[in-house]
């Protein structure tokens, strides 16, 4: 453990913690920035009255939207000249939003990340090859800046040049990786296409942390037998702090949140209320100890449950389910709720199909049409028309039977599904519902 | 060594099968005889060329999704009857043709006769017991 003390922390001491560094984090927005103090006041909320944690209940949510009208720097609490960095979210819908950060707010998230490299098994033998973009992006500096902090080697390669990304991780003896997981494979499969001679095995790679993006346990095996690794999953957002919020330990069962630094509640996407421990719903996030911009109930859309067990690892930290997906992402085809996570899953695990497809959804007339195209790869082509005719229909009847939707399957030639360097573009929705 | 086919998997656009007769072409390789089957969204185009395992890894160079298989030939005399006769020998022994194609050769005087076995082995000594020449990887493929 990177911070043993706060990590694996009594919980009752930890409430403490929270409850004085939240008081502080309530205040501070209120007394320092004019949104937050227009939004307490105007739901009668003073930070005089937060005298438990549960009081936070009673604070106005903050909204992605409000997030985006207050761009660039509405929602800062501390003057120009304390700022030392911008990032900014990828803005996959809609506009960016802005975040900012102090000297003390890049050094938390610097230990933030590298706790989660070492929850990881990192140390300061790893070398660590950050193939998340850098820039704007929060993923490749802060792997960055957290792998120095832990002391490990870093080697700056920002995502894409995949024949560079395996020539380096080759040479330079690379035994971390980190990148978004449709990367990874990305990675694998660039490597069994081009380069022959290149064996995973006889590297020096161990061990992965994957986030950025929604990913499924098939596709965690797929990277672990395909590397000969281990693979992480990480998690954050750039409206928070960027990865660092929450990460998976050796025991591999649920993310560890990092509560000394955030307080998480669970909601009711459509009432806003709190739900109990261990119930599905949209993740809220508070910042405890941000200066530049802190997040007061921010509604981050991430579906996910939270629950507390004792761990192997030791860290008495919350668990979080991996995020199954965004309530932004959730398809509603036909009245069903569907995850285009569950649709991955759900290829992988007929044989030889590999996660490469793409979700079109369109409307014609009243109704919701469906249609996955999978790439056909050598693996699952065959030269009969029945059989190829037997894997749509296979794959058609599981996405029937698990998911409760029929969908038009289209077998593809490979590359015929846009594949970016950094996150995959899996779903086009073309029925202009708003 | 029996004759080799070669699969290619193609969306029914246009230009793709133009663009795996380019691949060809680009490397002087010669197609004695190709079929499509096809539904309405895919097509899986089969080829006979004089080289298939260049042919395969110049498409394979282009990702283009492609495979070997192995299949039967067989010179038929160009008279009726004669490919009764011999679909009479699978017929007997309960061999399933998966689908066939057929050409002529150079000279006309024969037809050339493409059969796809699950089975290829048991289809070929059914052929040999009833006095068929099976055709040779050297009669047809130049590599």
């Amino acid at each position: 453990m990177f911070s043993p003390d706060l990590e694996s922390m009594n919980p009752a001491k930890r409430k403490e913690l929270q409850l004085e560094r939240l008081r502080w984090s309530v205040r501070h927005a209120y007394e320092r920035n004019a949104h937050y103090r227009k939004a307490f006041d105007a739901a009668g909320f003073h930070p005089d009255r937060l005298r438990t944690l549960d009081d936070l209940r009673r604070v106005p949510f903050l909204t992605k939207q409000e997030m985006r009208e207050n761009s660039p720097y509405g929602l800062f609490a501390v003057p120009m000249k304390d700022v030392v960095r911008v990032h900014s979210s990828s803005g996959t819908t809609g506009n960016a939003t802005v975040v900012g950060y102090t000297r003390n707010d890049i050094d938390l998230w610097s230990t933030l990340m590298a706790r989660t490299i070492a929850a990881a098994g990192g140390s300061s033998e790893d070398v660590l090859q950050v193939a998340y973009g850098y820039g704007l992006f929060t993923g490749g500096l802060g792997a960055h800046y957290g792998g120095e902090k832990l002391g490990a080697t870093v080697i700056p390669i920002s995502g894409g040049n995949s024949d560079r990304q395996l020539m380096l991780l080759q040479d330079f003896g690379t035994t971390m990786l980190a990148c978004t997981p449709s990367y990874a494979i990305n990675l694998v499969d660039f490597a069994s296409k081009h380069m022959p001679g290149f064996d995973f095995r006889k590297t020096r790679l161990r061990r992965g942390i994957f986030g950025a993006e929604p990913w499924t346990e098939a596709m965690r095996q797929e990277i672990e037998t395909r590397m000969g690794i281990d693979a992480f999953d990480i998690y954050g957002l750039s409206e928070v702090i960027g990865p660092g919020v929450s990460c998976e330990c050796s025991a591999k069962r649920g993310l560890h949140v990092f509560e000394d630094a955030f307080y998480v509640e669970i909601i009711d996407p459509d009432t806003g209320e709190v739900l109990p421990e261990g119930e599905q719903g949209e993740i809220v996030y508070t910042s405890l100890t941000k200066e530049c911009c802190p997040v007061i109930r921010y509604r981050s859309r991430d579906i996910t449950r939270l629950y507390r067990e004792p761990c192997s690892c030791g860290r008495t930290l919350i668990k979080m389910d991996k995020v199954r997906g965004r309530s932004d992402d959730m398809l509603i085809i036909r009245g069903v709720n569907v995850f285009p996570s569950q649709i991955e899953a759900l290829l992988m695990e007929i044989e030889g199909v590999e996660p490469h497809y793409q979700i079109v959804v369109d409307r014609r007339g009243a109704l919701d049409d469906i249609e996955v195209r999978v790439e056909v790869e050598e693996a699952i082509f065959s030269d009969e028309l029945k059989v190829m005719n037997a894997l749509s229909e296979k794959i058609a009847a599981r996405m029937r039977s698990i998911l409760g939707i029929s969908a038009k399957i289209t077998l593809v030639e490979p590359s015929g599904i846009e594949r970016s360097q950094g996150k995959a573009k899996r779903v086009i929705d073309k029925r202009h519902l708003n | 060594m029996n004759i080799t086919q070669l699969s290619v998997f193609l969306e029914n656009k246009p230009g793709r099968l133009q663009h795996i007769l380019k691949v060809l072409a680009d490397r002087a390789i010669n197609i004695q005889t190709l079929t499509i089957a096809e539904v309405s969204d895919f097509g899986i185009l089969r080829m006979i060329v004089n080289k298939p395992d260049e042919a395969y890894a110049a498409l394979k160079a282009e990702h283009v999704t492609c495979s070997r298989t192995d299949v039967l030939a067989v010179a038929l005399e160009d008279t009726p009857g004669a490919l009764y006769r011999l679909v009479d020998t699978f017929s007997k022994r309960s061999l399933n043709i998966e689908y066939m194609y057929a050409y002529t050769d150079r000279h006309g005087e024969h037809s050339i006769m493409i059969f796809r076995f699950d089975d290829v082995e048991a289809a070929k000594r059914a052929l040999q017991e009833e006095g068929y020449t099976v055709m040779r990887r050297s009669d047809i493929h130049t590599e």
